[in-house]
């Protein structure tokens, strides 16, 4: 029944042990599509400026069922411990795409289910047109259902996802829907973090009903040798609000992918971030946001600061459909290289249909300001800390596009932590 | 007089509604079987009398086009290329040249008359002798299907230094020139249309400006499509040796026809240290009509090599015709402190569709470049810019500065911008803005209330919009360009 | 054609997030010729929506009423030609026409409007003549003709840029959609004198304002009060007076 062994070859051979057992339509249609368009490649459009040689040539093995509790543990408090606030937040704790119960402490004021006991995949995604989506359909196991019921107010939650991994690589592939229903609201904070050779690909389906409002931080703290590549889509209804936030400061290579579509008139979508990387790291935030009704408003600002052979990618497309007037759409991009060897791609795109709409994007590269380094040094300020002061300074101007306080106050605290005294490696 | 502030007044003479340059000049072709194979490419280069080198690397050429692929990026659609059913060389047949204006063949004059060139301008390109009295300050050089018919004021240039003639006559007197340049630029294997174009290519300009030398004149193009079925594919090539300058424009015309006619030409430009080269299109090409039947499929590589230090090239271009537009002029900024310049101005209405834009490729130390691309959509067409900005590390310094203004006139077209930047330089500094908006309310009842018609007010609209760009073109072609502008909008509003 | 503008009974309304609001509710108003009339009233009251239904603007649905200009009707007519019948609105906020030249602008428009009414076009010397001069009487800085249509002009240039622009079309009736706004009072001196220069027996003039200044120099024939969509109230120029000393509370209670 499952013929697909053929065709697995180049990186989905990786997986090949996994796309061989599927069971159910959906997986093995997903394995199908996968077989036949393989891992994306530079010639992919999509994919022009990050490639996926960071997969390497091992096999990823499906996860352990034991995990060590004391490194959990251990991990886990790095992320509660970053800010005072945070351990006191209900929280649903995910290791290696399990959930985790004996390190959750799960939130009252929403239903609250796992993907695990009824796999649904949801009608967003398109594991037909992205490879990516179509490796989480066949091989996920777990994920997060999280539904908001109409009119309440659920404060904080935060998603936590750990990979736990040792030197042979594993993968997980975790499947999460979130629903706030109408008039209701949810502040979702999404860490991830972990450590040792893991790949991460978790999809991530939401729906913003009408009236309903989303804040949601994505802090990306992945473990020094993990590939994180995700896929987020968010559906927002009429008057709702999708307001987004990633920080990326960890992985090895780490996409952050977002499709989001304003279904209904007078949304708003807010696919805001920041990006600090060094060495090796990849870090690529790529966005489409889709204007469907009429009278909607998206924002998009990504600061990009890379030093060392960092590279970071931003594409980012704003595509507004005839019924889609009154369109108010906006997207800057701005990069700071701090090495010799760093290098930012940029895609900014608008693709519009609709005549009566403001839409606009922009785009800086470039260094640090002489002036104002000089303007700092002549107040008695010695370089090193001037630079840090101008480079902290750029990004937390991103940072503070986080609306929800308690979210802005833990990214500033994490970039705190990892950053405190270290100017650029020149 | 210069020719171009001639040519739309003799051209609204005709009459015609839409696309008035849409005549068809009826003149003994000397044509080569549909097709394309070695055989025809050997008659091509047999008819041109060239060289056996010419030959090879034509041969060559086809052998690399063979083996690629159409190019499918782009945001445009249309249905397949034959490319076996076209004629590859078709050229005006050759008689002893006339000895006065009588003897000239009167189609081909009643062409140039169409086309608005002056009568003295008439005279030199039908190849007839006109005693030197008043100078006049354009040069030309029609080229007609496959085929340079004359080029004027050869004499002028040649006391100057500059060599302004058809690249089939360069390929044959100056071939140490072509040979050392030709393909430097665009490699023949470069893409798929400029493989295709190197393989068949029939005519075009060639200009060498040697050291020290400001082009006494402007030299100018222009470009026509007249045989049924036939493809254009001509090859410019510029070298603007040190300390050099030279200023150059580009005209083009089709006949309505049914039928898409292919277009795909080359032009490569090298400008040396100190050197200088502005180039300016007015592209003219039959659009197709209202309903997207006909119309010119435009696939052209230009690219300038900025080899030099502090070499200069500049492209302006107003693309107002072609049923479909594929169009990157380009810049190669190797030489330290060079400077490459794209204004464009890109205007698509009824079925047309344009993907264009620019590359700007900064390889040399304290490079600079500028973008500005309006580009106007109307009635059901698309139109895309689609830029790369592109800093390689040794670049230290580079500069770019891009902005792309879209504007949508009624709601059934569409408007995109495609950029992409990349940067591998920490002292480099781009900028990019786009904007996307439509004519806004405001300002049409402001310049209505004023007594503008309503067609009025939206050329002013829209020439105002394309300000920046327009003002770059030499002063003839500005006016011509601007007018043209509003005919291409006119019955999109309202 | 007893009167030079004839308004009656004149209703619009205007589609706002998708539902009509009806903001004139039966204008009745007319104007001879040679007068200068000035319509007061509260914010929100409908003077601008007047003015923008004289001029022509599609956004406001005219649901009901007339309003003739030398006997023809206005309302038929498109901007372009209502502006060749001789109308003029001075915008309250002036549109910015981004990279398109003023002078040019100016000529374009002259000429427009002289070829709809039969006259002879102006060449550009003979254009820019007439614009320099009408330009200094208003004391503009001669930059203004080279500069793009009201972008970056100050508050007080754009005001002073509708002026000559008036003086340039030669309108015989011209709405002043609170061109007073904004402006010192030498300025103000100079609005009034560029239209007092207009004045004739074949000129009128509706000048919608809130302040008893610009009428010391302008010396209206009549004063209307406008509240609510209607006129409640006309009179000589002592209404003004009163109205700028005791506000429009009292003249809306005792109508109400």
């Amino acid at each position: 029944m499952n013929a697909l062994s053929k065709d697995m070859s180049g990186p989905l051979a990786l997986f090949a042990n996994r796309l061989n057992t599927l069971a159910g339509a959906e997986r093995q249609s997903a394995a199908g599509a996968l077989a036949r368009t393989g891992l994306p490649d530079r010639k992919v459009e999509a994919w022009h400026y990050t490639t996926l040689r960071a997969l390497g040539k091992q096999d990823y093995a499906a996860p352990p069922m034991q995990v060590e509790a004391s490194t959990v543990r251990s991990l886990l408090d790095g992320v509660l411990q970053a800010h005072s606030a945070m351990a006191a937040l209900p929280r649903v704790v995910f290791v290696n795409g399990r959930h985790a119960p004996a390190f959750s402490a799960l939130p009252d004021d929403v239903d609250l289910s796992f993907f695990a006991d009824d796999p649904q995949f949801g009608q967003q995604a398109a594991p037909d047109r992205d490879p990516l989506v179509a490796l989480n359909t066949a091989l996920a196991e777990d994920g997060l259902v999280l539904r908001v019921p109409a009119g309440v107010d659920a404060g904080h939650v935060m998603l936590i996802s750990l990979g736990v991994a040792g030197a042979d690589p594993l993968s997980f592939h975790p499947r999460h829907t979130v629903v706030v229903e109408k008039e209701a609201h949810l502040r979702l904070i999404c860490v991830q973090a972990g450590q040792g050779a893991y790949f991460h690909n978790p999809v991530t389906d939401i729906q913003v009903e009408d009236g309903a409002t989303l804040e949601h931080l994505t802090l990306q703290t992945e473990g020094a040798q993990a590939v994180s590549l995700g896929t987020l889509y968010a559906h927002v209804g009429q008057q709702s609000v999708y307001d987004s936030f990633v920080l990326g400061l960890g992985g090895q290579l780490v996409r952050h992918e977002v499709h989001a579509r304003l279904a209904a008139t007078r949304g708003v979508v807010h696919v805001n971030g920041a990006q600090r990387l060094a060495g090796q790291q990849v870090g690529d935030i790529t966005s489409v946001i889709t204007h469907a009704a009429s009278d909607c408003t998206s924002r998009q600002t990504v600061r990009n600061v890379l030093d060392g052979h960092a590279r970071g990618v931003f594409q980012g497309k704003v595509l507004v459909e005839r019924i889609a007037q009154k369109t108010d759409g906006y997207q800057m991009n701005q990069a700071l290289l701090l090495s010799p060897e760093a290098e930012i791609d940029a895609k900014p795109e608008l693709e519009i249909y609709a005549d009566d709409v403001r839409c606009s994007h922009g785009a800086t590269v470039g260094a640090l300001d002489d002036d104002q380094l000089f303007y700092l040094r002549s107040r008695g300020i010695p370089e090193q800390e001037a630079r840090q002061m101008l480079i902290d300074a750029f990004l937390d101007e991103a940072i503070a596009l986080v609306e929800d306080a308690t979210a802005q106050t833990f990214c500033r605290a994490v970039m705190a932590a990892r950053f405190a005294g270290k100017g650029e490696s020149a | 007089m210069p020719a171009v502030t001639q040519t739309r007044e003799a051209v609204e003479k005709l009459g015609q509604s839409t696309y008035k340059w849409g005549f068809e000049t009826d003149i003994e072709m000397d044509m080569a079987p549909k097709g394309l194979n070695e055989d025809i490419i050997r008659l091509i280069s047999s008819r041109k009398e060239e060289p056996e080198w010419m030959l090879e690397w034509r041969l060559a050429a086809y052998k690399t086009w063979q083996a690629m692929e159409e190019p499918k990026w782009a945001k445009v659609a249309f249905p397949p290329i034959d490319y076996q059913d076209a004629h590859y060389y078709a050229a005006p047949r050759k008689k002893p040249g006339p000895k006065s204006l009588d003897e000239v063949d009167p189609e081909l004059l009643r062409t140039y008359e169409k086309l608005g060139i002056p009568l003295h301008e008439q005279a030199l390109l039908a190849g007839v002798e006109v005693p030197e009295g008043e100078r006049m300050p354009v040069a030309v050089d029609a080229v007609f299907d496959s085929v340079s018919v004359a080029t004027t004021f050869r004499k002028t240039l040649e006391e100057a230094g500059v060599i302004f003639c058809p690249i089939s006559e360069a390929v044959k007197e100056h071939p140490d020139l072509v040979r050392k340049y030709l393909g430097t630029v665009v490699p023949a294997g470069d893409n798929f249309f400029s493989a295709l174009n190197s393989a068949v290519f029939t005519d075009g300009s060639f200009v060498y400006v040697p050291k020290g030398v400001r082009c006494p004149m402007e030299l100018s193009t222009y470009f026509r499509i007249n045989a049924k079925n036939t493809g254009q594919f001509e090859r410019t090539l510029i070298v603007v040796e040190e300390g050099a300058s030279v200023s150059y424009l580009e005209g083009c015309t089709a006949p309505m026809r049914d039928e898409n006619q292919l277009h795909a030409a080359v032009v490569e430009l090298v400008a040396m240290d100190d050197a200088s080269i502005k180039y300016s299109t007015v592209q003219n090409w039959y659009p197709g009509d209202e309903n997207g039947r006909g119309g010119i499929y435009n696939f052209v590589t230009k690219r300038g090599a900025c080899r030099g230090a502090r070499s200069k090239i500049s492209w302006t271009q107003v693309e107002t015709g072609s049923a479909i537009t594929w169009k990157y002029p380009s810049c190669i900024l190797q030489g330290e402190g060079s400077v490459g310049e794209f204004y464009s101005v890109a205007v698509t209405n009824n079925h047309q569709q344009a993907d264009t834009g620019t590359k700007m490729i900064h390889l040399g130390r304290n490079t600079r470049s500028t973008i500005i691309a309006k580009t106007i959509s109307a009635g059901r067409s698309d139109s895309t810019y689609r830029g790369l900005v592109r800093v390689q590390p040794k670049a230290s310094g580079a500069r770019n500065f891009t902005q792309c203004d879209s504007l949508l006139i009624g709601d059934q077209c569409g408007a995109h911008t495609v950029p992409y930047i990349e940067s591998r330089n920490m002292n480099a500094r781009i900028e990019h803005e786009a904007t996307t908006s439509k004519i806004s309310e405001d300002q049409l009842f402001y310049c209505r209330q004023r007594g503008l018609s309503e067609e009025d007010a939206v050329g002013l609209i829209v020439n105002g919009f394309c300000r920046d760009v327009l003002k770059e073109l030499p002063m003839e072609f500005a006016v011509e360009a601007q007018k043209l502008l509003q005919i291409s909008l006119e019955g999109s509003v309202g | 054609m007893s009167q030079f503008l004839e308004i009656s009974g004149l209703c619009a309304q205007i589609d706002a997030d998708g539902q009509k609001k009806q903001i004139l509710r039966g204008v009745d108003l007319s104007i001879p010729p040679g007068e200068v009339h000035v319509i007061m009233g509260p914010n929100g009251s409908g003077k601008s929506t007047l003015s923008y239904v004289l001029a022509g603007r599609e956004e406001y649905e005219v649901t009901a009423g007339t309003a003739t200009f030398h006997g023809q009707d206005l309302l038929a007519m498109e901007p372009e030609e209502r502006a060749a019948a001789g109308l003029f609105l001075a915008f309250q906020s002036p549109i910015e026409l981004p990279g398109v030249n003023n002078a040019n602008f100016l000529r374009t428009a002259v000429n427009a409007v002289r070829r709809a009414r039969g006259q002879d076009e102006l060449d550009a010397v003979a254009f820019l003549k007439m614009a320099r001069e009408a330009a200094k009487a208003l004391s503009m800085a001669p930059d203004m003709l080279k500069r793009n249509v009201n972008v970056g002009f100050s508050g007080g240039e754009k005001k002073r840029n509708e002026v000559l622009q008036m003086t340039l079309l030669q309108p015989t009736f011209a709405i002043l959609d609170e061109t007073d706004s904004g402006l010192d009072v030498d300025a103000l001196r100079i609005v009034a004198e560029g239209v007092n220069r207009l004045r004739a027996p074949t000129f009128s003039a509706l000048v919608i304002t809130h302040h008893q200044k610009l009428l010391d120099y302008l010396v209206p024939d009549r004063i209307h009060v406008m509240a609510r969509g209607r006129i409640i109230l006309s009179g000589g120029p002592e209404l003004a007076r009163q109205i700028d000393q005791e506000g429009y509370t009292k003249f809306l209670a005792e109508v109400a």
